[in-house]
């Protein structure tokens, strides 16, 4: 089953155009990379499948589901571009901030028991951040609080994870394992990954597929296309999808 | 017992403190980490209006500025919502809105003094039934941050990913207005609407200095604003001055003093490394 099917997607900022009939899908256990130069709506993209926002034209399909009727959220994890940013200054542990994404299945005006601090516990072994559960969010570094954020996402169980530039801000080795991580998540979970990325150097070896968009419109690159991508991206940093504009 | 606890309206003076030093905090955290804590300060402000149409229409001042404080508070989570780019605005709009209304309705109050008291607060001379409303919105309010204390919690955290998780932030942020608006109303008739504000945020500000989680914050945040109050009602008494200023007073020197103390600390354990 397709967990995202998305057919004639048009979106744009008021008189605005950024995406022109858009077509993918992601079926279950893929692991894609979202690229595309600045601006060209990638998060915006993100926003639509998250309903943040309202296409002007063409459907969102979730788990089979219209995203309209769609109410099984807990189903899919986030995180977002500038979590790094949000939680620097938050004063929580990093037990607590994982915590929090256990709402579904604590339930409202309820109270975490003892299975839901061993969930926690557990979403933060299989990041490697353990050690760290009692420490301040804000007293650790850029790769390790984003290394939070994704416990925070996988302590859910979600079957579908949206990653908007996970590795902004993080030094290089860190970035390395932060895909590493998240290639093991997938082929041992059988997670679903749609990941937004500037980096696709360090982040090809554990995607299958990549898309690119450029001038509102998306493109699926082949093995071939990836590699002329990259070495496309070397020398011109700032632009992406050379292949497309070609 | 003591002298200063001899008075009836002194006894009452620290039931209503203590009562309100445990809840602004629950408040004022929350307003904090959602990076709003003017809206305190707009709040307070526009509840003056209220208090001058209690006033001039014969009914309990305390109530004109509850039912005014929340129309304000949802006035501003609508223009927010209208222009979101400048999302700050809608709380000067309201502010403005309420301090022009205030003024202008100040003009018909016959007993300035009355008005007046709501400006710097007269912990003092709280009567029966604000006695009673206090307890009453106090224990309300209480019980919805401890029960609503892992939601509201996420969703000053990040409340997209609150969204995703699947709670209710609309209804919960809904709310969190009316304890905001509530909360806010009460307070401004004991430290006063100008410094409401701060006792919304001060107390936070110390408890993040100290505490190593958002337990503790929370926890340190009501310790900080009893201690403030007691305090402070202690050595307006005894010293003569207005309890309002006294207790903010009191605890923004607090918040020097802890923010110059961690500062020493850090240099002091610094230095022998660099030795």
């Amino acid at each position: 089953m397709n967990l995202i099917e998305v057919n004639d997607l048009t979106f744009s900022y008021g008189s605005e155009p950024v995406l022109y009939n858009v077509n993918f899908s992601v079926a279950k256990g893929d692991f894609l990379a979202l690229i595309g130069s600045n601006g060209t709506g990638k998060s915006t993209l993100l926003r639509l499948l998250l309903r943040e926002l309202t296409p002007a034209s063409g459907t969102i399909r979730l788990f089979g589901e219209d995203i309209h009727h769609f109410k099984d959220w807990p189903k899919i994890g986030y995180v977002p571009q500038v979590g790094l940013r949000s939680v620097n200054d938050f004063p929580a542990t990093v037990e607590e901030i994982v915590r929090a994404n256990l709402f579904s299945q604590i339930g409202l005006f309820r109270f975490p028991q003892k299975e839901h601090f061993a969930k926690t516990q557990q979403a933060l072994e299989m990041v490697g951040m353990e050690q760290y559960a009692k420490r301040m969010i804000g007293n650790l570094s850029g790769g390790q609080q984003q290394r939070v954020l994704l416990a925070r996402v996988l302590v859910n169980d979600p079957e579908l994870m949206f990653l908007d530039e996970p590795t902004s801000g993080v030094d290089a080795n860190t970035v390395t394992s932060l895909y590493t991580l998240l290639g093991e998540l997938n082929k041992k979970t059988g997670l679903t990954v749609v990941m937004v990325t500037h980096d696709l150097g360090r982040a090809a070896r554990q995607v299958h597929r990549t898309l690119c968009l450029e001038e509102g419109t998306l493109v699926e690159l082949d093995k071939a296309q990836v590699d002329e991508e990259l070495r496309h991206k070397h020398k011109h940093p700032d632009r992406q999808c050379r292949l497309m504009a070609e | 017992m003591l002298a200063i606890l001899e008075y009836d309206f002194m006894r009452r003076a620290f039931i209503v403190g203590i009562l309100l030093a445990a809840i602004i905090p629950c408040i004022g955290i929350i307003v904090v980490l959602k990076r709003l804590s003017m809206i305190g300060d707009a709040l307070s402000h526009t509840s003056l209006a209220g208090v001058a149409a209690g006033l001039i229409i014969g009914i309990n001042p305390i109530l004109g500025a509850v039912v005014t404080c929340i129309v304000a508070a949802f006035g501003i989570e609508l223009i927010r919502k209208r222009i979101p780019k400048y999302a700050e605005m809608s709380i000067a709009i309201v502010m403005s809105a309420g301090i022009g209304l205030a003024g202008v309705l100040s003009g018909f109050v016959k007993n300035n003094a009355n008005f007046n008291s709501f400006l710097f607060g007269s912990i003092v001379a709280i009567s029966d039934f604000e006695l009673i409303l206090v307890a009453c919105i106090s224990c309300i309010v209480l019980l919805t941050f401890i029960l609503l204390y892992k939601e509201l919690f996420f969703i000053s955290l990040d409340e997209r990913a609150a969204r995703l998780a699947g709670i209710p932030v609309g209804p919960i942020n809904f709310i969190f207005t009316i304890l905001t608006a509530v909360t806010v109303s009460i307070a401004a008739r004991t430290v006063g609407a100008l410094i409401v504000s701060s006792l919304m945020v001060v107390p936070v500000a110390c408890a993040m200095q100290v505490g190593k989680s958002y337990f503790q914050t929370v926890v340190y945040s009501i310790l900080f604003a009893i201690l403030f109050t007691v305090s402070g009602l202690f050595i307006s008494y005894y010293a003569r001055l207005k309890p309002g200023g006294t207790i903010v007073l009191i605890g923004v020197i607090c918040l020097v003093l802890l923010l110059a103390g961690k500062k020493i600390l850090t240099l002091f354990r610094q230095s022998p490394g660099q030795a």
